[in-house]
């Protein structure tokens, strides 16, 4: 526990004397060649390009896709805002995330206690099978969802769409959830449960605090994951229900409607800020002491 | 390990605790796939005309061709881009390194369409990319609708997954070594070649065989920015399902994809636990700095 505590603190947000090593006169040997700087600046160029342009062509004026743009305005903006079947999408998009976020990190958060206290070739399957969607391609799954859900009756249905993203949430929770055990020192349950706590009581008052980053963490990224996700929304879509992304697919395909700038820089800066939640926390958590 | 501690209880109650969640994946993936894999064999009875087709018919093995084409060149793109940039990372103090981690992480977390049409944006006929390559003289370069187009905005997101891997790898190696061969008279290019290259091997290949295999399931991606003349498998697997209607002939391909994808992933697990590596870094928001 006081390693862990002391590792956080050591944040780069705090300035501490942390042991510095690359001395200049290693440096001197061993310089860093300008070839490589040039080198690594254009692929971190290349890696946020994309996601640099996307804020100001969302306040162009143009009504077709331009960058750079030429006027500045909010029309795209009011579009988004005013128009029903974007509004509409959005909503599907909170609420089908919000609920497979809930159901992946219930039921992650069970299988990473489970298979914290399992050993043997039986429970490393059980967890690879639970990770397997992570390397599984999206539309090999999107097609096999589509024809069962069509027989199930679950294609554009809201528990279609949930349960499908609740399953890829999973291995996010499982990760960050087995993380957070792996600090967990398991005398504290025996000392529970000799103190007379059920183990439902000993998991809510000790195990749920100590482990509470990480379930938050892995609940986080199965709402991303499900808000994000385009290709099993593609497939499970109808003309009553559909999420943002398909919208958003709509909007390049059929109708090349601007109003995806709009939607796409309100969508990365929601992202942002939803990412920057547990960060947050944890500071407020390490100023606090 | 913190197991090795617990003495052994009786183990029903934690089994009890993956039923959720294996009843969830068996749900959403395993009988999918399962009735794919039978309708594909053309349950109840058997047959195998439906694989047969995949390399009769004249089209499939030419997408499939088309498609780890596609998929080496993004691999060879991700490679000559990211080894610098892994290199890079292990050379600079922990503060910047800590940057280049952030900016590495950015494409995860960039919306997938926000991120596809900022490319579209950015590719198309006449768009900011053609014009700084027209003002060097090289105007008849197609972007959009091409295979350039979806090669560059899939090394784009895939470059974290040769990042990561290569970065763990690289900054395992004692870079003593290296001047100690400088010091013994190497050549840098020598020393790199003879000590660095071998000892990086391990996060190459696993980073080589991730991005490749990612690269083989890219469905919106080339179906927004390729041509529909030039489609990638994942393309050929959605128009069978839902225009042609052929589940059949869908489920074969699907589980040749499937199967093709999972043997590769395997392959490169065995170089270190990539699964569990790329979900510790997509989960792990602060532990960079080691």
């Amino acid at each position: 526990m006081t390693a862990l505590d002391e590792h956080e603190t050591a944040n780069p947000a705090t300035p501490t004397p942390a042991p510095r090593r690359p001395s200049r006169r290693d440096r001197g040997i061993d310089p860093i060649p300008w070839w490589l700087i040039v080198i690594g600046a254009a692929v971190a160029l290349y890696f946020i390009l994309p996601t640099l342009i996307v804020i100001p062509l969302s306040f162009s004026s143009a009504s077709a896709f331009q960058f750079p743009p030429q006027d500045f305005s909010l029309r795209w903006y009011e579009n988004f805002f005013t128009d029903p079947i974007w509004l509409s999408s959005l909503g599907n998009s909170f609420l089908v995330a919000t609920l497979a976020a809930i159901i992946a990190t219930v039921v992650g958060t069970a299988a990473a206690v489970g298979l914290d206290r399992l050993t043997g070739r039986l429970a490393a399957f059980a967890r690879t099978l639970l990770m397997i969607s992570l390397v599984t391609p999206a539309i090999v799954v999107a097609v096999a969802v589509y024809i069962a859900f069509l027989q199930w009756h679950l294609t554009g249905s809201l528990f279609g769409y949930v349960i499908a993203h609740a399953a890829l949430g999973v291995p996010f929770v499982l990760v960050s959830v087995t993380a957070a055990l792996g600090g967990f020192d398991p005398k504290l349950l025996r000392a529970s449960a000799s103190l007379g706590a059920s183990p439902l009581r000993s998991f809510i008052t000790v195990t749920m605090p100590l482990i509470s980053r990480g379930v938050l963490t892995g609940a986080i990224f199965a709402f991303v994951t499900s808000f994000d996700e385009v290709v099993i929304a593609l497939f499970l879509r109808s003309p009553t229900f559909q999420t943002l992304p398909v919208q958003m697919y709509n909007s390049v395909t059929f109708e090349l409607d601007p109003t995806i700038s709009a939607s796409s820089s309100l969508v990365v800066v929601a992202v942002t800020i939803i990412f920057l939640v547990p960060l947050l926390i944890g500071s407020r958590r390490t100023k606090k002491r | 390990m913190t197991t090795t501690t617990r003495p052994r209880r009786a183990p029903r109650p934690s089994w009890l605790l993956l039923i959720p969640a294996l009843g969830l994946l068996a749900a959403v993936l395993l009988v999918p796939l399962g009735q794919s894999l039978l309708t594909s064999v053309g349950a109840p009875g058997f047959t195998l005309e439906h694989y047969a087709a995949l390399f009769t018919d004249g089209v499939t093995l030419t997408v499939l061709g088309r498609t780890v084409a596609t998929a080496a060149i993004v691999t060879a793109v991700a490679f000559l881009l990211g080894y610098p940039y892994a290199y890079l990372m292990t050379r600079v103090g922990p503060r910047l390194r800590g940057v280049l981690l952030v900016i590495v992480l950015i494409p995860f977390w960039t919306s997938v369409m926000a991120r596809n049409y900022a490319w579209i944006v950015l590719l198309q006929r006449g768009g900011p990319v053609q014009s700084v390559f027209e003002f060097f003289g090289a105007d008849d370069i197609a972007f959009q609708g091409s295979v350039v187009g979806v090669t560059v905005a899939m090394s784009q997101v895939l470059l974290p997954f040769m990042v990561l891997p290569l970065f763990s790898s690289l900054g395992g190696i004692d870079r003593r070594l290296l001047l100690a061969a400088r010091g013994l008279g190497s050549s840098p290019l020598v020393a790199f070649w003879k000590i660095y290259w071998p000892l990086s091997r391990g996060g190459v290949v696993s980073g080589l065989i991730l991005v490749f295999t990612l690269s083989l399931g890219f469905y919106v991606t080339p179906a927004l920015l390729g041509s529909p003349q030039q489609s990638l498998i994942a393309q050929l697997l959605a128009q069978r399902t839902t225009q042609l209607l052929d589940f059949a002939g869908a489920g074969a391909l699907g589980i040749l994809v499937l199967v093709i994808t999972l043997t590769l992933v395997a392959w490169a697990n065995r170089f270190g636990g990539t699964i569990s590596a790329i979900g510790a870094a997509a989960a792990t928001d602060r532990k960079e700095q080691r």
